[in-house]
């Protein structure tokens, strides 16, 4: 048998294979919706597809580029940001109250790191160009205090029971997806100058750093998106209607009357339908986008940079401006991942953005999937977020099989209250054994 | 100008909460150091390690107070404390055994065992809401304070008053005794010093007849050791929750870096930098200010260059300020 045959082959064996696994997760989704109900199924399946954007998104900073980010859940947190800035309407008192003052106080904190780096690059080496780049931020920093503080204080102080916030620009949210994807992509830009090029450790550190303060902004920034106030009621795509609305539309309660469905039932599924719509067009766009990038010439150079990253300098490929690159790209992808799931939820919470959740499971679907695999991110994105939603269903269940023989008591009630608890478990259990048995993953790159 | 009283009122509200403050960093950031030293690698466990053990010797002093067991001034966590140690030990032991010791022997690169200790992180910070749950939890009893701000008004007939927490106290106490102790450790003991040949030049070690499974074993059990003091020390004076000691990972790495990683002198100076930092620039420095000026020139504002929300940004800000001007550390750790 020749080599190309051997090959032709072996990829056969893994397409089947993949499939295979394709359809066993595809198995677990039919089979929650037969046995549990189909609008669960739905909403899982929603949060699959993003899950695995943001996966996407993560395997192309660490797949291709061998880049260890923990700051997926700041992205996340920034394209959130970014539907309220673009989709929210705004509000006028805040505008006339504080609106100039926190812009221009903005720009002149902007303006005065700017001066900050200029006047370290200008001065020669020494302590005079620390002490003058060090004079400069500080001064900025009073002089950004003195505008933007009590701009804020009046722009907070309008209405602060229902606003209390700039508010956003009133567009259609479906802008809210790209501007979420170039926000990040900034963030990531500003972060990448400064950490990325040090050890892979270092930027794992920096970057969850950054996403704790991404965090904190947005919990008591109110001017900007109401901090733990939170933002409710954003709105939704054009295309998805509201639920309420169908209910009242003749058209639709003939219909559902027709083939015997609940209305109540049938609108709320029919909503999910168009957002799963929505956000697979999305998925496939991302997965078509990544895996001709990953084809071309640019594509081999990340995974030779990945892969030996003084060879591939010795090659003349300039090492850290890649790194840069995929950085922002990977960053943009997630940030637009989190708009996506704002706009889904309706509403910002920045108290509900957690580390675990939002940056280390990202990491265990990737990992889990095979990471430099494009589509078996997408499997870790579905089968990672099935099981975190059912395992804490499945927990309770066994722990009530456990707990059955005892008596009644303090262990058994407290047995079964924490077993919610039981999918942080469950997730680092899956990861070990991923990575003790299956190193590449489910779905090896090829 | 009352520089008495400002000086008061700085070691009230700065001094004393960062010395405090300091050393429990200190500590987790010597484990953290530890571990990267001999072990090679960012142990992203070491926050849930620090929760775990809190946890163990908090169900101790809890079983302590039903038996009527204290430690008269002292709180009873320190009775506890020892047993939380073992039990912790135990736990690391066990990860080193069965999930560690296959990726040292295939020479896995650093990075993979990041990601392995980020499934250990997942499955200790389970377990450990699993046993205590996710709430708030106080354990310091004993006495309350050492002075009083009232008792030192009227000892001193200043205006201002200095207040030490006994667990403030505690705190620096316990953690001059648990440096000495290490420092002595790996300077005068054969084992120590096999620690630390193994750190420098780990070929050279094994050469030399260092048995790398001792080395490795005692490394996890003054990990498990120096992370359950810190977070004992940690939750007496503040107050134990989970979600809290994960978020501690940053402060702790921050200052294992700063100090220069793998260097556990490094460790306490990079401790201390960061919780005098953190505790300097989120303060509202309008009480001192107000001292030291003429009462015209009293300062309307609170003169807080940060509010507490954003102590996050003050370690990340040092911590990219040196990797940028001294990618070492302070202290000259494992170079970039």
């Amino acid at each position: 048998m020749s080599g190309a045959q051997m090959t032709a082959k072996g990829q056969g064996n893994s397409m089947g294979r993949n499939l295979a696994l394709f359809a066993a997760v595809a198995a677990l989704f039919l089979l929650t919706g037969a046995m549990q109900s189909w609008n669960l199924a739905l909403a899982i399946l929603n949060m699959s597809l993003i899950s695995a954007i943001m996966a996407l998104g993560v395997n192309m900073q660490w797949g291709y580029a061998g880049l260890f980010s923990t700051g997926t859940m700041g992205f996340t947190a920034l394209g959130g940001l970014a539907v309220v800035l673009v989709s929210a309407q705004p509000v006028p008192g805040a505008w006339a109250a504080g609106g100039p003052g926190i812009v221009l106080g903005l720009v002149l904190g902007a303006a005065s790191i700017g001066a900050a780096i200029l006047t370290y690059r200008r001065l020669p080496k020494g302590r005079s160009r620390n002490l003058g780049a060090a004079a400069v931020l500080i001064l900025g920093l009073i002089v950004f205090r003195m505008v933007f503080d009590p701009a804020v204080m009046a722009g907070e102080a309008n209405d602060p029971a229902t606003a209390g916030n700039l508010g956003g620009l009133g567009l259609p949210v479906l802008l809210a997806w790209p501007a979420g994807g170039l926000l990040a992509a900034a963030a990531a830009w500003a972060i990448g100058k400064t950490a990325l090029g040090l050890r892979s450790d270092y930027l794992a550190i920096a970057t969850l750093g950054i996403a704790e303060i991404i965090i904190a902004v947005l919990k008591n920034e109110d001017w900007l998106a109401r901090g733990v106030k939170n933002v409710i009621q954003l709105p939704r795509p054009l295309v998805v209607p509201y639920e309420v609305e169908l209910q009242q539309s003749a058209s639709f309660l003939d219909w559902a009357a027709r083939w015997g469905f609940d209305p109540a039932t049938a609108s709320s599924i029919i909503v999910k339908l168009i957002y799963g719509a929505l956000f697979l067009i999305v998925l496939l766009a991302v997965i078509w986008l990544s895996e001709t990038a990953l084809k071309s010439p640019w594509g081999r150079m990340m995974r030779a940079i990945r892969d030996n990253e003084v060879a591939a300098e010795a090659m003349g490929k300039d090492v850290t401006r890649r790194h840069l690159q995929i950085f922002i790209i990977g960053s943009a992808v997630i940030g637009m991942a989190g708009a996506m799931m704002t706009t889904l939820d309706s509403q910002l919470t920045p108290g509900t953005y957690n580390p675990l959740r939002f940056t280390f499971l990202i990491w265990v679907m990737v990992i889990v999937g095979g990471s430099g695999n494009n589509w078996g991110s997408v499997l870790g994105g579905f089968l990672i977020w099935w099981l975190w939603v059912m395992v804490e269903p499945m927990g309770l269940w066994l722990m009530q099989i456990i707990t059955a023989p005892m008596g009644e008591g303090w262990l058994k009630s407290h047995l079964i209250d924490s077993a919610a608890h039981m999918r942080l478990m469950t997730m680092g259990l899956v990861l070990l054994l991923v990575l003790r048995f299956a190193p590449k993953g489910l779905m090896p790159e090829r | 100008m009352d520089i008495l009283n400002a000086l008061v009122a700085f070691l009230n509200f700065v001094f004393v909460p960062g010395l405090a403050y300091g050393a429990q960093l200190a500590l987790g950031a010597l484990g953290a150091t530890l571990i990267y030293g001999i072990l090679r690698f960012s142990n992203f466990a070491h926050g849930d390690t620090m929760a775990f053990g809190t946890m163990v010797v908090i169900l101790f002093t809890w079983w302590f107070q039903s038996m009527g067991i204290s430690f008269g001034p002292l709180p009873t966590a320190l009775l506890a404390l020892p047993f939380g140690i073992a039990v912790t030990a135990g736990l690391l032991l066990a990860t080193a055994r069965g999930i560690y010791r296959y990726y040292r022997r295939v020479k896995a690169p650093p990075v993979i065992l990041v990601i392995v200790s980020l499934g250990v992180m997942f499955i200790m910070n389970g377990v450990t809401r699993f046993i205590i749950g996710v709430q708030d939890i106080n354990f310091a009893d004993g006495g309350r304070f050492i002075i009083t701000a009232g008792d030192f008004k009227a000892a001193t007939g200043l205006q201002e008053g200095l207040a030490i927490k006994a667990t403030q106290g505690v705190t620096v106490g316990v953690a001059i005794i648990a440096v000495a102790a290490l420092f002595w450790f790996l300077q005068k003991t054969r084992t120590g010093k096999s620690m630390r040949a193994f750190a420098d030049n780990e070929d050279l070690a094994l050469l030399s007849g260092i048995n790398p499974d001792r080395v490795v074993a005692v490394t996890w059990i003054i990990a498990a050791a120096l992370a359950t003091t810190a977070g004992t020390l940690y939750g007496l004076d503040k107050s134990f929750k989970a979600f809290t000691y994960f978020q501690l990972l940053l402060p702790i790495f921050a200052a294992a870096i700063v100090g220069g990683l793998g260097n556990p002198l490094g460790a306490i100076a990079g401790g201390f930098v960061i919780a005098f930092s953190e505790v300097t620039v989120t303060y509202a420095w309008k009480k001192v200010v107000g001292y030291l000026v003429p009462a015209d020139m009293a300062p309307e504002g609170l003169l807080q260059l940060m509010s507490t929300d954003y102590k996050f940004a003050v370690s990340f800000a040092i911590l990219i300020i040196v990797l940028l001007f001294m990618p070492t550390g302070l202290f000259k750790g494992k170079s970039v």
